[in-house]
């Protein structure tokens, strides 16, 4: 299942060149962009090179899987003797490695490049930057059962995904947002990664606050991925 | 029998596409199923599959109720459109496929040679024409050598050529005992089969074999006797 979908991200070197330099390229911007507040750089660069595998993943996910929806494929599987688990888990493994393969390259181009410093442990920062690629992976792998079309699963990483970097912390400390706002952000799991990846590249270490915001992203993933497979019809009207 | 239908209801959005249909289809035969398009045969034949949400009736294939777990490594489903990945080449996906159904790569070479795309099998399924993809699409279907196999249109738009050969192929998997239910709106396809459902507006009008059906209709041709059938108002 896994080695399918690879070998069908491989047969489009188009869409992998584009999620393996998008961020990269990116972040190589937003050096540019913050060249008089290097400072600012920090704060929002660290965290950002954990958080693009989310976004790409979600969007690529909900994409692949409205496809597997519309032509068919995912009703033959579902004929088959295969259980849903085994699509979850041949998406999940398969994204995940492409997730955490753009989080080392993200990374790389970051820190050793365009000078982006962390606290803590690189390694610790990519496998952050490989548990929101599986975040975004499981909301994708949910949402597309509510799209019919491409252009309507394209609409939900506005939809989605932009509410979420906005209240997450990234550019304004959550404390600081109209009460209401603050409130919200405590419901979206991009908060929790937020935080987990603050503490790392700003803080040097997860800590105990960041293994409980840990576990909240672990929690979200399962129960995207409970709703997603609750969207895999054997039976459809 | 291989297949039992049962007074089968079925809504698809706010329209009643089957009203209390009942039908059988027999082992190891090929049974036809007609209709004009829009009749509720690709209803029936998902219902049969077990992927139909149905109102009421009842289903049975190979003794257990339609899309039991323990069916679906027994019944081969070919559904309208082509259902293969695109991005994938001919033996990538019955590779793929075939792992699913717990098959060695051996028998995905076999089906493809059935469907004659020996010589395509390493083309990206994509950019190949809409007669080879359904084709690749039927292979899939074959896998496993299912028991029973329900097949929606397979040989729509194909030439005659691999229309007879694809018949031919219909016909000996029905002689090693397999049962097999394939649609058509094409009444001269008929001809190939040993018994035929014809059904109109969600109701089956008859069940009987291509000589009954020329005897009691009193036309040689299928579609000047299915048409007096319809007509005629007449149900068996």
């Amino acid at each position: 299942m896994a080695a399918r979908v690879l070998t069908q991200l491989r047969r489009d070197p188009r869409t992998v060149l584009l999620m393996l330099g998008i961020s990269p390229f990116l972040l190589t911007l937003l050096r540019g962009v913050f060249d008089s507040d290097l400072g600012a750089f920090q704060q929002v660069g660290g965290p950002l090179v954990g958080l693009f595998p989310f976004s790409t993943m979600f969007v690529v996910t909900s994409i692949t899987m409205l496809r597997e929806r519309t032509t068919g494929t995912l009703e033959r599987l579902m004929t088959l003797p295969l259980a849903k688990l085994d699509v979850l888990a041949g998406y999940g493994i398969a994204f995940a490695v492409v997730g955490a393969l753009q989080a080392v390259i993200a990374a790389a181009v970051a820190f050793g490049l365009l000078g982006l410093e962390t606290a803590g442990a690189t390694v610790l920062v990519m496998a952050l930057a490989a548990s929101n690629a599986l975040l975004g992976m499981a909301l994708g792998l949910f949402v597309s059962a509510f799209a019919r079309t491409e252009f309507q699963a394209v609409q939900f990483m506005p939809a989605i995904v932009f509410p979420q970097l906005l209240l997450c912390g990234l550019f304004v400390p959550r404390d600081q947002m109209a009460p209401v706002l603050h409130a919200i952000s405590y419901a979206l799991p991009l908060t929790y990664a937020f935080e987990a990846l603050r503490r790392v590249t700003l803080e040097g270490d997860l800590g105990a606050g960041g293994l409980a915001d840990l576990a909240v992203v672990l929690l979200a993933i399962l129960l995207a991925l409970a709703l997603g497979a609750g969207t895999l019809r054997r039976r459809t009207a | 029998m291989a297949i039992a239908v049962e007074r089968l209801t079925v809504w698809r959005g706010r329209r009643e596409v089957l009203h209390e249909l009942s039908c059988r289809v027999p082992t190891g035969a090929v049974t036809g199923l007609l209709g004009p398009s829009g009749c509720g045969k690709t209803t029936l034949m998902r219902a049969i599959v077990g992927v139909q949400v149905v109102a009421s009736g009842r289903v049975s294939v190979l003794g257990e109720p339609a899309g039991s777990p323990s069916l679906r490594s027994r019944v081969g489903y070919l559904t309208q459109e082509p259902s293969v990945y695109g991005d994938l080449t001919v033996r990538e996906n019955l590779r793929f496929f075939g792992r699913v159904l717990g098959v060695g790569p051996e028998q995905a070479d076999e089906v493809i040679a059935t469907v004659s795309l020996d010589s395509h099998a390493d083309q990206i399924v994509s950019r190949l024409s809409g007669g080879q993809q359904a084709r690749v699409s039927l292979a899939t279907a074959m896998l496993g050598r299912p028991p029973v196999l329900v097949l929606d249109e397979p040989t729509v738009g194909l030439d005659p050529l691999l229309r007879r050969d694809l018949w031919s192929s219909f016909r000996a998997l029905a002689a090693g005992g397999a049962t097999l239910l394939v649609s058509s709106h094409v009444m001269e396809e008929a001809e190939h089969c040993d018994n035929l459902l014809l059904m109109r507006e969600g109701e089956l009008l008859a069940a009987e074999s291509p000589a009954e059906l020329r005897r009691r209709s009193g036309h040689h041709d299928l579609d000047q006797a299915f048409l007096a059938l319809i007509e005629g108002g007449t149900s068996a």
